[in-house]
């Protein structure tokens, strides 16, 4: 177990810059979930910190020993990679004891920590297969046995869940945490599943075009995001937006609609904002949860619904905009119906329509 | 009913037809090869017959009692031969897996500048076939004085070889994820460890048929071979023989006694490494 410290982490190809600058601090133990949409820099940020890319620039810290120019076998990490990259010509049992082997430990050793890692991720009835005569959950519990074997300082999980059906991911993840639990290391996992982050991390990080946008627990960053990205980002479905203007204490949309201020928000009159409003916080009345002091309602007409058993999610029309909607206790919805919703004003958010930072003080 | 049974007739003729078709393709293959053997077991009257003797009247082992026997008896050095190119085969084979586990190792992994056109480079030199460059090498090699040596000879095959054995093989290393060299790397495997446990073994097969064809290729060669050779010291099989032409008669026999003597360890080897070859063969095959 360790800290990891990344300090102005910079990864450039030639003039092609892909991570500018990150500052990070992972506490001994911790479970960090990088996410963000393809392309923003989370994978070769973790590529970095288990040194398979050259650092452009900065500083990694991996308990109190820099980092920056060792190889990978000597910053003492184990990675699961999306494609599990087990060792095809070897059986299972040999692929998670390979790295023990390689450090010349003794074969009582190495049996001993395969079969307790065997033990714990339910493998031994499959130690003498080889990786091709496994399923797709298998071979994963195999690539994670073979880093908890190691007892590493840092789990590195690259989009480990990304090659498996709904069902299998939904259980690998429950699986992935109990073993975090148990095992208790410090965990750097990269996904760009909004959902993974949310149930696995201790705190999420939120990346953007090679920039970390906010850091926070998960319920922080549902609840505060800094700005309109991470609204729509986390948390399904995303974030309503619509754009407005502040007027006489009130948010007056593009159709002339006005909603009155949410409480907390004091904004000079005529500032162009996005009012965000999470599906949860818009239901249409009577399908709602209980009012609160501050409500506000609007007349919408239903363009789509979406039945999920326990609720429907009603897609309507609001100045112009689609805005999804959540229905408690759902009856059906017909498309073109004009429905009287209800908005939870206390919990919805503004944003500055140029810059989209959010205009919580 | 009358289709399903029509369906069932039409199946069953295009199976015979496939079996018929395959039948005769192999004995187009095959017959020249079984004439080979059995001539090499026929006295000279029989294999000059005319009109052709199919059934064989009498086998013996004459022709290759004279082959190992004295200079006098029609002999030739056999075991010398097959010496010679055993040596030249291996170490060139050897070779030319070495530079082209590297070529291909590096094609398939690393980028660097003008990659592809090295490649087609590689590439265009199988269009130029061997013999056209004999006059220059041979010419090369007289300056050097490697004409007449194993060292000559092996240069040569390797120099054929190794764009063939990149190809094949840079193809194989292109099937195996980059991530399981990596995930070796940080199960604490240097590079050079990582490659030749994990990498390697799994691309082995290809490996494999890259020396097979490797190996067959200058096992078989003569064009070459008949030109840069001069006496028995390097002598390869293939050119041996030549030695059953004399200036008005040839020697049927005898060269078919030594044609199956370069059979047998090809096909042996061929048989060995079937397995590898044909799992080698298809795996590289999906690459274009």
């Amino acid at each position: 177990m360790a800290q990891v410290h990344l300090k102005n982490l910079v990864k450039s190809y030639g003039a092609l810059s892909v991570v500018h600058g990150i500052n990070l601090d992972i506490a001994e133990g911790e479970f960090v979930v990088l996410v963000g949409p393809s392309g923003c820099g989370k994978s070769t940020t973790l590529r970095m910190v288990a040194g398979l890319e050259d650092i452009s620039g900065g500083e990694i810290v991996i308990g109190d020993r820099v980092v920056n120019d060792l190889p990978p076998r000597e910053r003492n990490l184990a990675m699961v990679f999306q494609n599990y990259a087990l060792y095809p010509h070897m059986t299972v049992r040999e692929n998670l004891g390979f790295s023990l082997k390689i450090a010349k430990k003794s074969q009582g050793e190495i049996d001993a920590a395969v079969n307790e890692a065997a033990e714990i991720l339910a493998l031994t009835p499959l130690l003498d297969r080889k990786p091709g005569a496994l399923s797709g959950g298998q071979r994963q519990r195999v690539a994670m046995g073979r880093a908890i074997v190691r007892h590493p300082d840092v789990f590195l999980f690259d989009e480990p869940l990304s090659n498996l059906d709904a069902k299998l991911r939904t259980q690998m993840r429950v699986e992935i945490k109990k073993l975090h639990q148990k095992v208790g290391s410090t965990v750097i996992y990269v996904t760009h599943d909004q959902i993974e982050a949310m149930t696995l991390a201790d705190r999420i990080v939120i990346m953007r075009d090679g920039h970390i946008v906010q850091v926070g627990t998960p319920l922080e960053v549902f609840e505060n995001p800094v700005n309109t990205f991470v609204a729509t980002f986390i948390g399904s479905p995303p974030m309503n937006l619509l754009p407005g203007v502040a007027k006489d204490g009130q948010i007056v949309l593009a159709d002339g609609t006005a909603i009155p201020l949410p409480p907390g928000y004091k904004l000079a009159e005529g500032r162009r904002i996005q009012l965000g409003i999470r599906a949860d916080n818009i239901m249409p009345e009577g399908h709602a949860l209980p009012p609160t002091a501050h409500m506000a309602h609007v007349d919408m007409k239903v363009t789509l619904s979406e039945p999920l058993g326990t609720e429907t999610v009603v897609y309507a029309q609001l100045s112009g905009t689609e805005v999804q909607a959540k229905m408690l206790n759902p009856r059906p919805v017909q498309t073109g119906e004009v429905l009287r919703f209800a908005i939870a004003l206390d919990k919805c958010h503004l944003f500055d329509a140029d810059t989209g930072l959010s205009l919580k003080a | 009913m009358a289709s399903a049974s029509e369906h069932r007739l039409r199946k069953r003729l295009l199976k015979w037809g496939h079996f018929i078709g395959l039948f005769l393709a192999m004995c187009v293959i095959c017959i020249p090869g079984l004439w080979v053997v059995l001539n090499s077991f026929r006295p000279t009257v029989e294999i000059m017959a005319k009109p052709p003797v199919w059934i064989p009247n009498e086998l013996n082992l004459d022709h290759y009692r004279a082959m190992f026997g004295g200079a006098g008896e029609g002999g030739i050095p056999v075991w010398t031969y097959f010496r010679n190119s055993l040596i030249i085969s291996v170490t060139s084979t050897l070779i030319a897996l070495l530079i082209g586990m590297a070529g291909g190792y590096a094609f398939a992994r690393y980028k660097f500048k003008g990659k592809a056109m090295t490649f087609v480079m590689l590439m265009a030199t199988r269009a130029v076939p061997g013999v056209a460059l004999s006059l220059p090498v041979f010419i090369i090699f007289g300056r050097t004085g490697l004409i007449d040596t194993h060292l000559g000879m092996i240069l040569v095959y390797v120099a054929l070889n190794v764009p063939f054995t990149i190809w094949l093989i840079d193809g194989f290393f292109r099937q195996v994820p980059k991530e399981l060299a990596e995930a070796a790397e940080i199960d604490g495997c240097t590079r050079w460890q990582a490659f030749w446990k994990v990498e390697f073994p799994v691309a082995r097969a290809g490996i494999a048929s890259a020396g097979i064809f490797a190996f067959l290729t200058s096992w078989n060669e003569y064009a070459l071979a008949s030109q840069l050779t001069r006496s028995v010291s390097s002598k390869t099989m293939p050119v041996g023989l030549l030695d059953f032409t004399s200036q008005f008669t040839l020697n049927w026999g005898g060269m078919c006694a030594l044609a199956v003597l370069m059979i047998v360890p090809a096909l042996i080897l061929t048989f060995l490494v079937q397995k590898h070859l044909i799992a080698g063969l298809t795996f590289g095959g999906v690459k274009g």
